[in-house]
């Protein structure tokens, strides 16, 4: 068991080694790439004081997270808003479902930062037109993924609903939600996903305090050691997101 | 009204219209079912048996003919009749004890008290002896539970006809035979008209006042009726060597494996 579990650590450990390795080799033959060694001391340096304030500009790291997790919390919370109660009238009514799918099916495709210029343009500002784009991005896995779950539901179910002669609102309450709700969850994660990986390359587009804006400012000073520690940061980040909702999801499933 | 007739099948055709066309599953069927009695349908499987339940249930509208539940024509599901499924579909996600409240709040909320709510979920869940796990989830309890579970939920909306489409089929013998026993001890106690369908020869002589056996399909129809005159209540360990209860065996196994052999069987 013991052994079990360190041979289980060993496999992630011997592959973290690998890409450190690898990395400070290619940093090696490439002095513009900074290693290991000094990205690491840069971050120390960086996290010491995460939330200073030196105009808008120069913020600590700790403001750029937050910011950053502001705007994807605004526009993915606006799209679950929307996206969840759509899914589920597309599922029921295939009145609607007809209705919406071409549209659905012609627009899910586009990249994400195409819609940025639509935002600029209805918004006349940088701030929502970045978070128009995490909502645009993320609302379809929730559309789709619900209005999906909605049609899966077990004809069992309904038949019970149905001899029950259930209202509306039991059935909502007591049948759609519940069963529904794992493909919601799947649905959920995928737009978290989505809008993650979105902010980034939003941020870049529209400035402002963000790891976006951030990257691209120390890019422009030409401090490399930061970017490679905003690609972690914004990894490390996203992964924390997917394992609080595959936690918050297998918390919520009673089968 | 007239109690022989109290559910009551006339020339009831079902067509399912299909991606290769009509399919006729049913045609001519024809049956009149008292108040109180107990009655099998008996046939190879995917001859109609569910379809002709489905149909007293009212979750499938024939597509001619007329099918009528105490002389009023049935339109679609009521809390007249109780539907008992075969794989139990209690909903995972509500306890023994709510799944069956949701049945009974449906149909009793308007005319009583939460607490005599309460009490007719209890006395529901005691008639099929699971007072002790009314708290646990379906998925915490063993298939013959949840088929309990699922024989208290449509009891306690109290309905005049209890509909059972292979109850037990997927449980093993031992806890069939159970409850066998006890649903013949609940249908004396509370006078239900039972229409269930079954497989199974023994079931079906055991429990039954008449047998209903179909022929086989596409059109399926009522092939022969066998009346079972056994004394009431039954004992399965005494039946088992009484000749009468034989023959009745003998006569729906002759109709099934003589004069409808299964198709591919065949
Ligand atoms: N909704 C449906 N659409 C098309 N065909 C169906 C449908 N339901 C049942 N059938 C067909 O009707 C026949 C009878 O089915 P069923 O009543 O389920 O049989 P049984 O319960 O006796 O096994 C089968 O051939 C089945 O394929
Ligand atoms: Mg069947």
């Amino acid at each position: 068991m013991w052994k079990e579990r360190s041979l289980g650590l060993l496999a992630p450990f011997l592959g973290l080694l690998g890409f450190v390795l690898l990395w400070s080799l290619v940093s090696a033959t490439n002095p513009q790439l900074p290693g290991p060694v000094s990205t690491w001391a840069s971050a120390v340096e960086l996290f010491k004081d995460p939330f200073y304030q030196n105009g808008p500009n120069d913020q600590g790291i700790g403001w750029n997270i937050l910011n950053s997790l502001a705007r994807v919390g605004i526009g993915f919370g606006m799209a679950a808003l929307v996206g969840i109660p759509v899914g589920f009238i597309i599922g029921r009514v295939k009145f609607f479902n007809d209705m919406l799918a071409p549209i659905i099916s012609l627009l899910r495709p586009v990249s994400p930062l195409a819609w940025l210029p639509i935002g600029l343009l209805v918004f006349q500002k940088a701030e929502p037109a970045a978070i128009w784009v995490i909502f645009i991005s993320s609302i379809w896995p929730m559309i789709i993924n619900t209005a999906v779950g909605v049609s899966r539901i077990p004809q069992d179910y309904l038949n019970v609903a149905r001899v029950l002669n259930l209202s509306s609102w039991k059935m909502f309450t007591k049948i759609l939600l519940p069963a529904t709700l794992p493909y919601v969850m799947t649905g959920v994660r995928l737009a978290i996903g989505v809008a993650w990986l979105v902010i980034v390359a939003a941020e870049m587009l529209t400035g402002g305090v963000g790891l976006g804006f951030w990257v691209w400012d120390e890019w422009n000073n030409l401090n490399v050691e930061h970017i490679i520690i905003a690609i972690f940061v914004v990894g490390l980040i996203g992964l924390l997101l997917e394992q609080f909702l595959l936690l918050l999801a297998s918390r919520l499933r009673t089968e | 009204m007239d109690s022989s007739k109290y559910v009551q099948l006339e020339h009831v055709d079902m067509v399912f219209s299909t991606k290769k066309g009509p399919f006729q599953a049913l045609q001519e069927v024809n049956l009149n079912i008292a108040a109180g009695e107990f009655i099998t349908l008996i046939g190879h499987s995917g001859c109609g048996k569910s379809t002709v339940l489905n149909i007293v249930a009212g979750l499938l509208n024939h597509t001619s003919g007329v099918a009528l539940c105490a002389d009023r024509e049935i339109r679609g599901p009521g809390p007249d009749r109780g539907v008992v499924f075969q794989n139990h579909s209690l909903l995972p996600w509500l306890t023994c004890f709510d799944n069956v409240y949701l049945a009974v709040d449906r149909v009793f909320a308007a005319t009583e008290s939460k607490a005599q709510l309460k009490q007719r979920t209890q006395e529901a869940l005691a008639m099929v002896g699971l007072t002790h796990a009314e708290h646990k989830f379906p998925n915490e309890i063993s298939g013959g539970m949840k088929q309990r579970v699922g024989i208290a939920r449509a009891l306690a909306m109290d309905p005049k006809v209890l509909l059972m489409d292979e109850p037990f089929g997927a449980l093993d013998a031992l806890t069939r035979a159970h409850l066998q026993d006890e649903l013949m001890k609940i249908t004396a106690a509370t006078h239900k008209t039972v229409i269930m369908v079954t497989h199974d020869v023994d079931e079906a002589v055991l429990l039954s006042d008449r047998i209903v056996m179909m022929t086989n399909g596409p059109s399926a129809t009522v092939g022969e009726i066998l009346k079972v005159d056994l004394p009431r209540p039954r004992n399965r360990l005494a039946l088992a060597d009484n000749p009468t209860y034989n023959h009745y065996r003998a006569d729906v196994l002759r109709f099934l494996y003589e004069k409808h052999t299964h198709k591919e069987a065949a």
